[in-house]
């Protein structure tokens, strides 16, 4: 994938420059608007979901340049982690969510230090085998997990915390609840772009082998770029459960891992708004298509290999090359 | 448990394998020469059982279907190498890996659309019908045909590659493509046979599978997990490789359905996760490709 | 958009979407709903897409012919009823995002549908913590129970516990030898149970049971196994695509000419998909099948205007699960007055309705529908009378509570 070096050819272009600066404010400011731009709120929970581990994704993909097809599987643990929680051990919504993250988190780091050894298309069928294994997993440890008829009885209502109370069922008030995970996690990841381990993984992204020789312990950036993915991928699974309530078992299936692929790819890889773009623009073309044609997939895989042809950019990517060719 | 169960269980994992080998052999093929990785390795293979269908329909003759087939969706395979998959050569080996992601979605809803999304019957030809007493037990005739048909698919292309002067350039090819193009050989060329190559094999394993599997859009979906099982456990692209790893797992598989019948889905993956962790480039594989 | 929402009682592809589109056309103009606030509003999941997508559309053409019939009667207490179909895509996660929709932006007064069991649980679980009531009208013994059981929620389609009841009555002898391929999933688990109960109660033998992973194409490394327990019966205990493979490849191996197949659910469409071949003199359950007309005046009527509205076309098993699925509830509404919720679940409680398949009602304790059971074999290709001629009605199993787990045994109050 040719993804294009934002952090190096942004050049003395003050727009572009300032609105750099501002990515994490302009971005939320973007979220905040997106409830009332989609037909409902729960697709915009979604939007905001699937964009968070798009955002996940992108940091491993998109600025690591490491093509995973698994993470499916953390996403599905941090859904899963939470669920089981609060639905058996009746752990405050937080702390289940602290969990989710962590375990999600956990296994990302065990899955990075057994695949990072492998490299380009192997790397890619490593995650996919390793992921494809907990999903099976899950499958036969039903007595936990609910196997196939997916995880439930853990719905929280309402939110308490230090005396608040928020009424969770309102999908308004839940959507910016969720939104300002997502919000923190954002700045998060911006804070790491902005850090020198930042350009490390771009120096890793664009030349292995020179990174290598400037110095840099290729292995260990990869493996704790994988891990920070696997934490906000985590995160969004903890925030999908929270707020449909149930976890699917699909959510571990690779066909997931793909469409995570497919919305980062939609976006804009190596962009810092793209993965949401690309999560809004997939969930909305997914959306829209399947009301005149129950073969909406023949749409969206269509608009996939045209955007691999022609835009390997992304959307986001493409606006922000194009302004800053202006 | 009896010694003739054992006998006839491992007969069943070697014909699975068989099967299996079959299906990962367009897989292996493709990756070997062009080091791209097929995702809609499955959906043309279900795609290949439609056609086989389809001409079997037309002509009412199964053995129609079982030669048109294969090497109709090879042409077509070879029209996407050339307006899909070409553009991408330069670029990442990522590239052509999400293009054929995207193109299986676009495939399998392609068939949904002109054959519906149910599935269709294709009854095993009456020739190959009933079953065959092996001494040990059992079989189907079919399944026996299957696994002689395989037999020679594999020794027609080990024949082909490494008996002709197509074969040695596809060998070359795959070692380095830049030499072969300033000694003035039409690689391009040789990619698209080769890309057309391993798509009709797969279509063939299609065809072949779909009277014992029943026709239906999602037939590629586990086809998929299956091939990428075998391929990555053999090595990706090392013939040998597939067939020992096809054996391989049919042999699990049906190992473990004796003993631990619900884990015959499970094993086939941590065969691979375990393959990948101690010897990451497969069995047969070179290491450093890719 | 107003004139292709009137135009919902035809049944095409096209007419599901135009009422798709209609339902996005309310969510973009919330004043347009609130200006329709006399409409009872349903709402339907169903996986218009996916392996089942046959099955849904079936399901949809019944839910509005039922939509249909109570509109021409002139609504319920003079509202028109509108139905909003939604795709949930087979996918658990799709149905609780379109439900949530379905609730919170459409307000619909209830749900009804699903057909997977995964699906139907997590709309239950979203209507369940929201108060909407919900018929279920997917397959599932888990519906029931104490864990997952919601005041709000009717389960309209039989449950595993029923079918395997029926159909073990009638296949099953002093004696018998069984052997059982089991789905290694909890639908599967269901019917194993169901199937074990009915053959201690009858005196059959159990010779084993091999579980198979879920979602397996090849069945081959099962069958000498299964062939070496000498069974009289071999119960294929999985669903869909599962089933189809199963039973060919059993068929493959020549285990017919050695033993009888049985399945706890025959599929129209299944049987459709895969041929009179391998179907051939399987016997399983079902809720509906329409040959059931000769017997039942209700079948005929519900046959005979689906046949007006769909071109002649007959309605299958889980298309019918549609009709008797919205039907008991609008009936529940008409004799609630109305769409308060309590109001209607007392109704649905207390109803007693023979809308398709003879007489119906749900029980108190679990909500569970009590109804007839069919035992159908498949026909041979060459006695099938007509195109849609599949099966032979074995047996009827009548509607009793005795063929389903008593209110104390699943937890609950009776």
């Amino acid at each position: 994938m040719t993804l294009s070096a934002q952090s190096l050819d942004a050049g003395p272009r003050p727009l572009r420059a300032r609105l750099a600066a501002r990515r994490v404010p302009l971005s939320i400011l973007a979220l905040c608007l997106l409830p009332w731009i989609l037909p409902s709120e729960a697709l915009a929970v979604n939007v905001l979901v699937y964009g968070l581990v798009a955002v996940g994704y992108n940091l491993l993909f998109g600025y690591t340049g490491l093509l995973s097809f698994g993470h499916a599987a953390f996403f599905g643990t941090g859904a899963y982690v939470t669920g089981i929680a609060i639905g058996r051990f009746d752990v405050p919504w937080f702390a289940a969510l602290a969990l989710g993250v962590a375990a999600g988190g956990a296994l990302a780091f065990v899955i990075g230090l057994l695949s990072i050894r492998t490299r380009g298309i192997y790397f890619s069928m490593v995650t996919l085998a390793l992921s494809q294994l907990v999903y099976y997993i899950a499958l036969q440890a039903s007595s936990w997990t609910g196997g196939e008829n997916g995880l439930r009885g853990f719905t929280v209502s309402e939110l308490n915390l230090f005396g608040w109370t928020v009424d969770f069922l309102d999908p308004v008030k839940k959507y910016y609840v969720i939104m300002v995970f997502a919000a923190a996690a954002l700045w998060f990841v911006s804070r790491i772009l902005n850090s020198p381990f930042g350009s490390v993984i771009e120096a890793i992204r664009e030349n292995e082998t020179r990174a290598r020789a400037c110095g840099y312990d290729v292995e260990r950036t990869k493996l704790i770029s994988f891990t920070l993915s696997g934490l906000i991928c985590a995160l969004a699974g903890t925030l999908f459960a929270l707020h449909l309530a149930i976890v699917p078992l699909d959510i571990l299936h690779y066909h997931t891992s793909g469409m995570i692929v497919m919305m980062t790819l939609l976006g804009g890889a190596g962009s810092f708004f793209g993965p949401f773009v690309g999560a809004f623009a997939f969930l909305l073309m997914e959306d829209v298509v399947s009301l005149w044609t129950p073969h909406w997939q023949i749409v969206v895989g269509s608009v996939f290999i045209l955007f691999v042809l022609f835009l390997p950019k992304g959307i986001w990517g493409t606006l922000m090359a194009w302004r800053a060719g202006r | 448990m009896d010694a003739e169960l054992i006998a006839m269980q491992l007969f069943s994992g070697v014909a699975l394998g068989a099967i299996l080998i079959m299906v990962a052999l367009g897989l292996s093929i493709i990756f070997g020469m062009l080091g791209v990785v097929n995702f809609a390795h499955g959906a043309l293979f279900m795609v290949g059982a439609y056609a086989g269908l389809w001409v079997a329909s037309l002509t009412g003759s199964f053995w129609w279907g079982l030669l048109v087939a294969p090497v109709a969706i090879g042409l077509f395979g070879m029209a996407i190498e050339r307006v899909l998959i070409r553009p991408l050569y330069r670029r990442s080996v990522d590239d052509p890996l999400l293009l054929t992601f995207g193109l299986g979605y676009v495939l399998v809803e392609a068939v949904r659309i002109a054959f519906g999304s149910d599935g269709i019957p294709f009854p095993t030809p009456p020739e190959l019908a009933g079953v065959a007493d092996l001494g040990i037990g059992f079989f189907p005739i079919y399944r026996l045909f299957v696994v002689g048909v395989v037999a020679a698919v594999l020794i027609l292309v080990w024949l082909c590659l490494e008996k002709t002067r197509f074969g040695l350039i596809v060998r070359a090819g795959a070692r380095d493509p830049l030499i072969m193009r300033v000694l003035g050989v039409d690689i391009a060329g040789v990619w698209l046979l080769v890309f057309g190559l391993g798509v009709g094999l797969t279509a063939l394993g299609g065809v072949l599978a779909a009277p014992m599997r029943n026709v239906n859009p999602e037939m590629g979906s586990l086809v998929l997990a299956e091939a990428f099982v075998v391929t990555v456990i053999g090595g990706m692209g090392s013939l040998v490789g597939a067939v020992v790893a096809g054996l391989l797992v049919g042999v699990a598989i049906s190992m473990t359905a004796l003993f631990a019948p619900e884990m015959a889905t499970i094993v086939m993956f941590a065969l691979m996760a375990l393959v990948l962790l101690v010897r990451p480039q497969g069995l047969f594989g070179k290491p450093g490709r890719a | 958009m107003m004139s292709s929402k009137q135009g919902k009682s035809g049944a095409s592809r096209r007419d599901v979407l135009a009422g798709l589109s209609a339902g996005t056309a309310l969510l973009a103009m919330p004043w347009v709903a609130r200006a329709q606030g006399e409409t009872i509003r349903i709402g339907f999941p169903t996986p218009l897409t996916g392996p089942f997508a046959a099955e849904a559309k079936d399901q949809v053409k019944s839910a509005e012919l039922a939509v249909k019939l109570v509109n021409d009667k002139g609504g319920i207490a003079g509202r028109k009823v509108e139905l909003l179909v939604r795709d949930d895509k087979l996918n658990a996660g799709e149905a609780a995002t379109r439900t949530l929709e379905l609730i919170e932006k459409d307000k619909v007064h209830a749900v009804v549908g699903a057909l997977s069991s995964a699906v139907q649980l997590a709309v239950n679980e979203v209507t369940r913590a929201r108060g909407v009531i919900y018929v279920s009208i997917s397959q599932s013994d888990t519906i029931n129970e104490v864990k997952d059981f919601s005041r709000f929620t009717f389960h309209e389609a039989l449950n595993p516990h029923m079918t395997t009841a029926a159909v073990a009555k009638h296949t099953f002898k002093q004696g018998t030898k069984v052997a059982y391929l089991v789905a290694d999933y909890a639908y599967g688990h269901e019917m194993l149970r169901g199937f074990k109960r009915a053959e201690a109660a009858l005196g059959a033998t159990g010779v084993g049971e091999i579980l198979h992973p879920f979602g397996a194409a090849d069945y081959s490394t099962f069958m000498p196994r299964l062939r070496s327990m000498r069974p009289d019966i071999l119960c294929i205990c999985n669903f869909g695509r599962d089933q189809a493979n199963a039973i060919k490849q059993a068929v493959d191996f020549g285990m017919k000419q050695q033993m009888q197949i049985v399945v706890p659910v025959l599929l129209h469409n299944q049987r459709l998909a895969i041929g009179p071949e391998a179907f051939e003199g399987v016997i399983g359950g079902a809720n509906y099948y329409w040959g059931l007309e000769e017997a039942i005046p209700s079948a005929k009527a519900f046959n005979d205007a689906f046949r007006a509205a769909n071109g002649g076309a007959v309605p299958t098993d889980y298309g019918a699960y549609g009709f008797t699925g919205v039907y008991s509830l609008l009936l529940a509404m008409e004799k609630a007055g109305g769409t308060d919720t309590d109001k209607v679940i007392a109704a649905l409680e207390e109803l007693q309705y023979d809308i398709a398949k003879g007489p119906q009602h749900y029980r108190k304790c679990d909500h569970q529908s009590v109804q007839s059971v069919l035992v159908l074999e498949s026909k041979k290709k060459a006695d099938m009378g007509s195109e849609a001629d599949f099966f032979r009605v074995v047996a009827t199993e009548p509607a009793s509570e005795s063929i389903l787990r008593s209110c104390s045994e699943l937890g609950l109050p009776a």
